[in-house]
This record gives structure tokens, C-alpha cells and sequence, in this order.
């Protein structure tokens, strides 16, 4: 027992370094697909083609001023940041990224490579983002300044409208694999269809797949959806009297949003571990590829889209992805139930 | 190990509850009824029915909340208005004010009476199938057979009020 409880510790402790860089590395990424895009090359001077620029740039924040408003209210304005880097994390814990294995024989019994397999784990990641609103409209709020209240006003409204339709899609793959738990529903999507094409859901749920991911934009208030933060209208929206150390853990924040949506993807609709070519134990070499083409096709979005109108959000949110996405479960379901596939 | 987890969510959500009332900010208060809910929630995974516990989060904290912030944050009422009525006595005030008085007086007198009619929760609760409770599929069943009725008729009042709310709100001339 012993031998596995270090190997589970390992296995969070390895889930959290991995996030962090990850917003590290997606940080590096962002600014140099969005300066090839803009025919620049961006960062070049700090480390190899400026890799060590997100160390420069977290080193530069951490060593500035903590600054607060002084109608500021203080309690609020400290847990703020925490929410939003906490549910952030907690947020991938049910998310196995890996086949259950024994190390090569170094454990007695296979563990699970994720932080806790729940039986309702899917509903646990829904949970806890649904709970990372409460950063934002705190910050907004405690903040006590016009733009950062506009911001958070804005971006409750908007996870709340898109939640609906995240949700729902989320239900399509639920009712395909007739589990709640995330790691049942990427075993599901083993072997493949007809001796070539992978059994995974993207295939009869493009539609589903396609809802789920421009959700999952809105969600994570990323361009063209980027409107809580939108830096014309309201300076830079909810997090606008932050510095330093607060603002880091708000940006951390949006960047492990961004991993565990395009994880979540990633084993709903892609398959998660299960690829060909290589060995079952080396199968999170196949979802750290799906996650970081998912990652990149976020960043690809944010720099080629313009941002949309707040009401034109709203009224593609309200009156038309979730009336496809209910009509999509519905129809999922008939044909589940039909079929009994 | 539970027994303690038991104790501790439990004193917590008493707890908050308890701060929710006495809070001059509301802001502080809908926070706390939040932090009460997670512990509650908390509890419900302790007897064994974690598909409540998740469900407890994603509909009363992750977006009902939600909603009473946004209301919150709209009225921006920083401290609720201390009236000339406030050092009365709780009898002595003005409508409204005694009103909640008696209806609380009447509550703990029922909670009273409830408990004395009841005797070994404790026995109902460790008879229960744990299983049948946790799985999703038994609630589904019994949710969409049994309680039809109930739950339909839920659904309706909830839209009626949704329908009510759309009407005040709705401007003359429309």
C-alpha cells in the first residue's frame, strides 16, 4: 500500500507541475504563433528562440508592486485571485491521461494516471469550473472600480449562457457511453470502426464536438469571446487593478483553463490515450499530442477571428447553439435508444 | 475518519448558515451561503451519494449563486439601509419585521415537534441501501416513473414564475 500511496503522490504532484508549465509553455506559444501569424517572429532574445521569455515575464511580475485600491474591499480582493488559480487546478484532478499501469513492474497493483478516479468525475469537472465564475465576479466586484465591475458583470453572464450549451454537449457523450466517469467514457472509444477509422466520438459527434469546443472558448473567455476582458472598451476588464503576484494566478488561471478544456475534449471526443502506432503504456504521449493540437487551434482562433458584439454573443449563445445542442442530444439519444448501440 | 469529516463540514455549514443572517453586506452573505452549500455538499459525499453532492454544486453554488451575485452587484448595495427601526425590539417593529418574527417563533416550534415525533434517525440512515441512492441510473428511474407527477409539476411552476418575472420586467409599449 505504501509503495502506491508515493506513487499516487508522485502522480499529483506531477499533474501540478505539468499545469504550470504548461501555462508557461502556452504563454511562449501564444506570442509566437500570434507574431508568425502577424508576419513577425516574435520573442528571440531570452533562451533558445526566446523559450525562457514566460520565466522573464513571471520573474518581471512577481517582483512588482502589489498594488490595491484603497475602496478596495480587502478580503475579497485577496481570495479572488486564489479562487480562480484553485478551481483552476482542482478542475483537471478526474482527468486521466494515461492507461492505469505498474511503472514496468515497479508497483505491486496498476494505478490510474490521474489525481482521483470519481465515478461522476465529468460532472466534478463541470462542478468546479462552474465554481471559477466566483474569481472573477469577486475580483470585479471587490475591485470597486467601473471597468473591472463591468467585466465581471459581463463574464458571469456570459459562462452562465454558455454553460448551457457546454453542458449539453457534454450530455451527448454521457448518453453514448452510459457513464459519468471519464475514464469509462475513454475506454469506450477503444479499437476502431471498420479496421481504420478510430472509434472516437468526434466522428458521430462533430456536431457535438464542434459545440463543445466553441463553448469551451466562451467558457474560458478567450478570443473572439474574449469580452470580460475586451482591452478597447474596458482597459482589461476584470482584473484591471491587479498587479504582481494577483494578476499572475489570474493569468495562470486562464491558461490551465485552456489545458483542462482541450483535455476534457481531448477524452470526450478524441479518443484521449488510445492512438495507434505505440504501446499502451506510452498511450499520454498520444493525448499530450491531442491536447497540444487542441491548444494550438485555440491560439490559431484568438489571432485570426475579430471579437464579436457583446449582444451578438449572447444571441448566438441563447438562439443558436444551445437550441443545436439540444437538438443534438435529443437526437443522440433517439438513436441510442433505437439503435441500443 | 469520516465521523470527524462529519463533524467538520457539519460545524461549517452551521456555521456559515448562521453568518448569512448576520452579515450588513450582502455581498458577504451570498458568499457564505455558497461556502455552506460546498459543506453540505461535502456531507452528501460522505453518505455515499456523490452524484447529489456534484449536482448540489453545479445547480445551488456553480449557478444559482451566481445569479443572486449578479443581483447583488446590480443593485450595488454595499450595506443594507439601517432603519430608526433597527434597536426595537424584534415585537415591536413594524410589519414586516414582527411577521418574520412569528414565522421564525413557529419554524423551531415544528423543528421541535418534528424531532420528538422522530426517534433513531440513526437506525433509517445506516438500513438505507447506500447503493440505490448513488447510482445515477436508479435516480433517473425513479425521477421519470414514481415522481412524474412531482417533478412535472415543478417544472411548471417554475415556468409560470419565469413567465411572471418576464411580464413585470417587460416595459409598456413592447
Amino acid at each position: 500500500v505504501g509503495v502506491v500511496l508515493i506513487a499516487q503522490l508522485i502522480i499529483i504532484l506531477v499533474v501540478f507541475l505539468a499545469l504550470i508549465h504548461a501555462a508557461a509553455g502556452m504563454v511562449w506559444v501564444e506570442r509566437k504563433v500570434c507574431a508568425y501569424i502577424q508576419q513577425r517572429v516574435g520573442p528571440t532574445r531570452t533562451g533558445w528562440a526566446g523559450l525562457l521569455q514566460p520565466f522573464a515575464d513571471i520573474i518581471k511580475l512577481l517582483f512588482k508592486e502589489e498594488l490595491r485600491p484603497k475602496a478596495a474591499d480587502a478580503f475579497l480582493f485577496t481570495l479572488a485571485p486564489i479562487i480562480s488559480a484553485t478551481t483552476a487546478f482542482v478542475a483537471f484532478s478526474t482527468i486521466p491521461f494515461g492507461a492505469p499501469t505498474t511503472f514496468f513492474g515497479l508497483l505491486p497493483e496498476p494505478v490510474g494516471l490521474e489525481v482521483a478516479d470519481v465515478n461522476v468525475g465529468l460532472l466534478v469537472v463541470f462542478a468546479v469550473a462552474s465554481m471559477g465564475v466566483y474569481g472573477i465576479v469577486i475580483s470585479g466586484w471587490a475591485s470597486n472600480s467601473k471597468y473591472s465591475l463591468l467585466g465581471a458583470l459581463r463574464s458571469s453572464a456570459q459562462m452562465i449562457s454558455y454553460e448551457l450549451a457546454y453542458g449539453t454537449a457534454l450530455a451527448t457523450v454521457i448518453v453514448m457511453a452510459e457513464s459519468l466517469s471519464v475514464r469509462d467514457i475513454v475506454d469506450a472509444q477503444q479499437g476502431t470502426w471498420l479496421g481504420v477509422l478510430p472509434r472516437w466520438y468526434v466522428f458521430p459527434q462533430l456536431v457535438g464536438f464542434l459545440i463543445f469546443m466553441t463553448a469551451g472558448i466562451a467558457e474560458t473567455n478567450r478570443a473572439p469571446f474574449d469580452f470580460p476582458e475586451a482591452e478597447q472598451e474596458l482597459v482589461a476588464g476584470y482584473h484591471t487593478e491587479y498587479s504582481s503576484t494577483r494578476f499572475a494566478l489570474f493569468f495562470l488561471a486562464e491558461y490551465i483553463n485552456m489545458v483542462t478544456v482541450s483535455a476534457v475534449a481531448t477524452s470526450l471526443f478524441l479518443g484521449g490515450w488510445h492512438g495507434p502506432f505505440l504501446p499502451v503504456e506510452f498511450g499520454w504521449i498520444w493525448f499530450l499530442l491531442k491536447v497540444g493540437f487542441l491548444l494550438f487551434v485555440y491560439v490559431w482562433i484568438r489571432w485570426t477571428l475579430p471579437r464579436y458584439r457583446y449582444d451578438q454573443l449572447m444571441q448566438f449563445g441563447w438562439k443558436f447553439l444551445l437550441p443545436v445542442a439540444v437538438i443534438n442530444l435529443l437526437a443522440t439519444a433517439a438513436v441510442v435508444l433505437y439503435f441500443n448501440v | 475518519m469520516s465521523d470527524v469529516l462529519f463533524y467538520v463540514f457539519g460545524a461549517v455549514a452551521v456555521l456559515t448558515s448562521a453568518l448569512v443572517i448576520g452579515q450588513s453586506n450582502p455581498m458577504y452573505s451570498v458568499l457564505l451561503l455558497v461556502a455552506s452549500f460546498g459543506a453540505i455538499s461535502g456531507l452528501y459525499v460522505l453518505l455515499d451519494a456523490p452524484f447529489l453532492a456534484v449536482i448540489q454544486i453545479i445547480v445551488y453554488a456553480g449557478a444559482i449563486m451566481v445569479l443572486f451575485l449578479y443581483v447583488v452587484m446590480l443593485l450595488n448595495a454595499p450595506q443594507e439601509d439601517a432603519t430608526q427601526w433597527d434597536r426595537l425590539h424584534p415585537l415591536r417593529q413594524p410589519g414586516a419585521a414582527r411577521l418574520g418574527v412569528i414565522l421564525a417563533a413557529l419554524l423551531v416550534v415544528q423543528l421541535a415537534w418534528a424531532l420528538s415525533k422522530t426517534s433513531g434517525i440513526g437506525e433509517a440512515v445506516a438500513n438505507d441501501d447506500a447503493t440505490v441512492v448513488s447510482s445515477v441510473t436508479e435516480i433517473g428511474r425513479v425521477m421519470f416513473t414514481e415522481y412524474t407527477f412531482a417533478f412535472e409539476a415543478t417544472s411548471l411552476l417554475i415556468l409560470v414564475a419565469m413567465v411572471g418575472a418576464i411580464l413585470l420586467a417587460r416595459r409598456e409599449g413592447e
